[in-house]
């Protein structure tokens, strides 16, 4: 990209509620030690009753303008990508716009697609400020998904998102380029009016997880003719601890340039926030000069990949005024699985 | 048939203050005011017209609080939970759900700050609403 774009501010927030892998096994009679190896998971974040979709994306948007001195009026456009808004109609960007005192001028709409509705959001930023549509945008990914009881995704189905605030002036990350690659694939998906949902089993792997974001990075690459090694730091979407890190290693890029981003293993999927924390996690550390690549995923399914530069601004960035991925991950308390059913609405009476 | 959601047009217009804790001052003494009030107690005439809209930060201190266990129908998963009056650092006090803290770990004195969380749902087919709650500041 000829202009400069990219990100000015990002913000995270974690609900405080953790739940131990083991925990879930215990109920279901599963060995924890071969659930905590097979998918890399130890723990993962619970939202309290009274958080959801709206409340994640209000807490880290507000997180991120504490970070720079962005007026909320100056804010062109809101886009939340999530695959559990609190409502079925009623956007969530309408409440965050509100709550951060950004309306009424102003472009809001919820995105949708499975875990990358995040990506899907920045890219749509991004093409409003490149067009001088809007000067500021605010794309958000969270989610508070659920998870059938009992299903192998309850150990990973976690709460969580990030607010990334782009624009042209100081940004602390430039966005070089970006590329999507998508096609029709029902890997996993929830019907309509359903609480749970429903998944392809083996098949969300290979056809799915795997071929989506290979053909995305590989193709993203190639066009801006870059290499795994040009790359300080990767991030890939993390529906569990084991596949970002295979992921990663077919695509030639090596498990110390994804640690720093690899969030899951004490998280969870927090679907749309996922990768999107990850790339927090980096820019909590990163320098100028450092470099990024990143591919989410969204079951459906498809792919969106990122190359980005950190900025000289990042040396002036006011990360200290909210709390790092680290900190936040820190800030936790346990809970049991009977807690747990409570809080997600499991339990049932008539 | 439809169902009328009566609380739906008090919680709209409270969204300013719920969301932002929106007050108001009065330009005579200066005396910030939360909820929002349209005359200055102590000023009284001399402040009609002189209120204006003010935007508390959102920081203070646990002034009292007391510990729930028998809570209405609406809030009896979150039992027990803590509700206390809040001293801004402004000066007016509100009273407000405590999150993000064991009621053990509560204390009088306890800086806190504004968290954004649902308040209540009318109902599994009605509005959600949010607003402020506090937590304890944790850096
Ligand atoms: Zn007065």
């Amino acid at each position: 990209m000829e202009d400069n774009i990219g990100i000015v501010s990002y913000g995270v927030y974690i609900p405080r509620y953790r739940i131990k892998a083991s925990s879930i096994a215990k109920v279901w009679g599963k060995d924890s030690k071969y659930i905590e190896k097979g998918l890399n998971i130890t723990e993962k974040s619970v939202p309290g009753p009274d958080e959801d979709v709206a409340t994640i994306s209000v807490e880290a948007a507000r997180y991120a303008l504490k970070r720079c001195k962005v007026d909320p009026q100056e804010i062109g456009a809101i886009y939340v990508g999530s695959e559990s808004h609190p409502y079925a109609v009623k956007p969530t960007g309408t409440i965050v716009g509100e709550a951060i005192g950004a309306t009424p001028d102003l472009m809001i709409a919820d995105y949708e697609f499975a875990c990358k509705a995040g990506t899907a959001a920045i890219q749509n930023c991004i093409a409003l400020i490149k067009s001088n549509m809007i000067k500021y945008g605010l794309a958000i990914g969270a989610d508070t998904s659920q998870a059938a009881p009992g299903d192998a995704l309850e150990y990973t189905a976690s709460a969580g998102g990030a607010a990334f605030l782009l624009g042209k002036e100081k940004i602390i990350a430039n966005i070089n380029a970006t590329y999507s690659f998508a096609t029709d694939t029902p890997d996993f998906w929830r019907r309509e009016a359903r609480k749970y949902p429903a998944h392809g089993g083996r098949f969300t792997g290979e056809p799915a997880y795997f071929k989506h974001i290979i053909n995305a990075s590989k193709n993203l690459m190639e066009r801006i003719k870059t290499k795994p090694e040009d790359y300080d730091y990767a991030v890939f979407h993390q529906p569990n601890g084991k596949f970002p890190i295979s992921v990663a290693k077919k695509l030639g890029f090596t498990y110390e340039q994804i640690e720093p981003g690899l969030i899951c293993p004490l998280l969870g999927n927090t679907y749309s926030g996922s990768y999107l924390i990850g790339l927090s996690a980096v820019l909590d550390i990163a320098k100028p000069g450092d470099r990024i690549f990143v591919t989410s995923y969204g079951s459906g399914a498809g792919s969106d990949s990122f190359d980005i530069t950190i900025t000289e601004n990042i040396k002036k960035f006011r990360r200290k005024n909210a709390p790092t991925v680290r900190e936040l991950l820190e800030n936790k308390e346990y809970i049991d699985y009977g807690t747990y059913a409570k809080f997600r609405d499991l339990l049932y009476w008539e | 048939m439809t169902t009328h959601y009566h609380l739906v047009s008090k919680f709209w217009r409270e969204i300013p203050h719920r969301y932002n804790l929106i007050g108001t001052r009065c330009g005579e003494c200066k005396t910030v005011y939360f909820p929002p009030r349209n005359v200055c107690p102590r000023c009284r005439r001399s402040s009609i017209g002189k209120m204006e809209k003010y935007k508390l930060k959102g920081k203070g201190k646990i002034y009292t609080y007391t510990i729930i266990h028998v809570a209405p129908e609406t809030f009896e998963d979150e039992i027990p939970y803590i509700i206390a009056i809040v001293k801004l650092d402004e000066g007016p006090m509100v009273t407000s759900q405590i999150v993000d803290c064991n009621p053990d770990k509560i204390k009088i004195g306890m800086p806190v700050e504004i968290a954004f969380r649902k308040i209540q749902e009318d109902g599994d087919t009605g509005a959600i609403y949010y607003g402020y709650k506090f937590r304890p500041i944790k850096r």
